[in-house]
């Protein structure tokens, strides 16, 4: 067995303890091939476990679980339905995304182009320990100060003048005033995913190659025309592959959303209505859940969903970052 | 050669460790259910363990997966808030008993508005509930509250996100004085609420009540009492408006009927002169037919909860529950003698 183990390129053993050293090598190099498998099939397991176990749940509503806003949990009458859930979780991790991206690339551009060197490690390493922050901490954090202020400073100061608004007032004006809300979800979300998105921009940024910014510095350009029209085409598309890994983020965060979106399973119309996530509807109704009950079935589909939507995020920042992944 | 029989020896060494103290503790019982009588059965977890020589290991996962796990035998008893009915039962070969009970209060965060002082009805509260009393000042409100200035404030209704025996509990009593309540959203441990914030555990309801003018929840009285929020007064059955009281919680204890299969008494909304109408008791779920490894933790779970029923119920009350009444532990003990036996055909219990 040894003996097939040991391929052409592995490195000739020392003289000496040629037997051991074979051996040993051959271990490694099935321990290692081992490690590279079990994560695949730890992949696959828990997919699979997702589709089958949510398999009652796709049967008995059909494709109609995919846009069906009914979660209705009452015995005798149960219906589920993932829109509600899926919308939250798109579209709060869509704002939050919104919110974010202007901030993470004023921090990129900063750090890369303006920052003298003594601020650039502080601030740079800031950033790393807000990545490392436990999202229950947000959570908490949010709850307490976060929610109390979205409540009393945004949405009772403006919410209600813009909910006046022609046409679009409809996406400001709620009945819910406890502050917990889409808007606020959004909000921490953002905060949470800043870290992610600085990073990844400030290393693309400082890979623009100095004589590009130099010739347009030298021909006259501004920061902004040189941010504007050389650093930004030269790395657009890592910049859109590190919103995409932000989002992916955003998507699957249970914790700190569950804290501050109000938990409602209506379809939300207003910034500041609550409402709910793939992640929070799975984190509050498992634990309650019967076992081979239709709504246990339901929320192993919503999780199958939410990972299918994941993959398609980070596929697709895959993708856009594989150029700069490659270098 | 010599380095990897000791890196053998000591992984072997690292999996075993765990296994000891399993054979250290020989009379430890483990249980797994409900979250609201989590702090009650820790007290009385320490409190048995001298007399006894009995160590409880409870773990407040929540009633449906106290109630899977004791399917699967994983634990020697479940804990659940919501009865399994007598069919339910007898499909799993379970056993079930009440061991507390606890009630369910509102709390409101009104400007100006004193703990107690507040009095609702029934169908106001589930107006309140539905969306269809949205200011505070709504005529039906002034109505009952004539000594109350009540502010123009929008209606902020919070309800447990996570799906609890509270919240069982709680649309239970909704769905048995309202008929609108009933064809809507229903009684289940989480409904689709038609107005309203969710939030996470009793912490969380309390705590957006707390920062919200204008809001009304639920949470259970042992919750309110123990943080102080400003409860209400509710009419019951009998049309007298009660204050969250123990002797209320107690009179309604008195005149429920236990002798429901699975003692699955219902005291919901019940009749009588100062009875709190929405009170329920947290049950435990024993196998009926333990394995032979089972038997000593099936024993040991009955002398635990023998020695709860004697000694335990002045614990309780601190911790503001309700101890289920003396006429009721005869029972049980006569149901665990008559039901529980072990694979030989013979009662476990036999004092």
């Amino acid at each position: 067995m040894s003996q097939a183990v040991i391929g052409a390129d592995a490195p000739p053993a020392p003289t000496g303890r040629k037997t051991a050293g074979r051996l040993g090598d051959s271990i490694f190099e099935w321990l290692c091939r081992g490690a590279g498998i079990l994560v695949l099939l730890i992949l696959g397991a828990i997919i699979l476990t997702l589709f089958i176990g949510g398999l009652p749940a796709f049967q008995a509503f059909g494709f109609q679980f995919l846009w069906s806003t009914a979660w209705n949990p009452v015995e005798g009458r149960e219906n589920y339905g993932a829109f509600i859930s899926i919308f939250g979780t798109v579209v709060s991790s869509v704002l939050a995304i919104i919110f974010a991206v202007p901030v993470a690339f004023g921090i990129a551009f900063f750090l890369t182009e303006l920052a003298p060197e003594w601020l650039k490690r502080p601030i740079g390493t800031a950033i790393e320990l807000l990545a490392a922050v436990p999202s229950i901490i947000f959570g908490m954090w949010g709850l307490f100060v976060l929610v109390p202020f979205v409540q009393q400073h945004i949405q009772l100061s403006f919410g209600e003048t813009l909910g006046e608004l022609p046409l679009i007032g409809f996406l400001f004006a709620s009945n819910s005033f406890t502050g917990t809300s889409l808007f606020a979800a959004a909000l921490v979300l953002a905060i949470m995913i800043l870290p992610f998105i600085a990073a990844t921009m400030r290393d693309v940024f400082s890979q623009v190659p100095p004589v590009f910014k130099e010739s347009a510095y030298g021909l006259g350009a501004t920061r902004w025309e040189v941010v504007r029209n050389v650093v930004l085409p030269y790395t657009r598309i890592s910049v859109v592959g590190g919103i995409m890994l932000g989002l992916g983020r955003a998507l699957g965060e249970t914790m700190a959303v569950t804290f501050v979106i109000g938990n409602a399973n209506r379809l939300a119309t207003s910034l500041f209505d609550p409402s709910t996530t793939i992640a929070s509807v799975v984190a509050m109704e498992f634990p309650e859940s019967l076992m081979g009950s239709l709504k246990q079935s339901s929320l192993l589909a919503l999780g199958f969903l939410l990972f299918v939507i994941s993959f398609l995020v980070l596929a697709a920042s895959r993708y856009l970052l594989r150029s700069r992944l490659k270098a | 050669m010599n380095r990897r029989s000791f890196l053998l020896a000591s992984s072997a060494a690292a999996f075993a460790a765990p296994a000891l103290p399993a054979f250290a503790q020989a009379a430890s019982i483990t249980g797994a259910g409900a979250t609201f009588p989590r702090p009650v059965y820790e007290r009385w977890g320490q409190a048995a363990r001298e007399p006894l020589s009995v160590t409880l290991n409870y773990q407040s996962i929540g009633s449906g997966g106290g109630i899977n796990q004791i399917t699967n035998r994983t634990v020697d008893f479940g804990a659940t808030d919501a009865p399994l009915t007598a069919a339910q039962l007898t499909e799993r070969s379970l056993l079930q008993f009440p061991t507390v009970m606890g009630s369910v209060v509102l709390i409101v965060n009104i400007p100006g508005v004193a703990d107690n002082a507040l009095r609702l009805t029934p169908e106001v509260v589930a107006d309140l509930f539905l969306g269809r009393i949205t200011r505070w000042n709504d005529a039906k409100l002034v109505e009952l509250n004539r000594d109350i200035r009540l502010p123009n404030l929008p209606v902020s209704p919070t309800y447990r996100a996570d799906a609890s025996g509270t919240t069982f509990v709680f649309t239970t009593y909704l769905a048995r004085v309202s008929e609108a309540w009933k064809s809507g959203p229903g009684a289940a441990t989480s409904v689709q609420w038609p107005v309203g914030n969710g939030a996470r555990g009793n912490e969380g309801v309390s705590n957006t009540v707390r920062n919200t003018p204008g809001a009304i929840g639920y949470t259970e009285n042992a919750y309110a009492t123990v943080n102080r929020l400003i409860t209400t007064q509710l009419r019951n059955k009998a049309g007298n408006f009660v204050r969250p009281e123990m002797p209320n919680f107690l009179a309604a204890a008195e005149v429920a009927d236990w002798s429901a299969p699975g003692f699955a008494a219902d005291l919901i909304d019940l009749a009588g002169a100062n009875v709190w109408p929405i009170v329920s008791p947290t049950f435990i779920l024993l196998p009926t037919n333990p394995a032979a490894d089972k038997v000593a933790g099936s024993l040991n779970t009955m002398k635990f909860f023998d020695w709860c029923f004697k000694n335990g119920a002045e614990a309780a009350r601190r911790l503001e529950y309700i101890p289920v009444p003396d006429a009721v532990h005869g029972r049980v003990r006569a149901a665990w003698a008559a039901q529980v036996k072990n694979p030989a055909g013979q009662p476990i219990w036999t004092a």
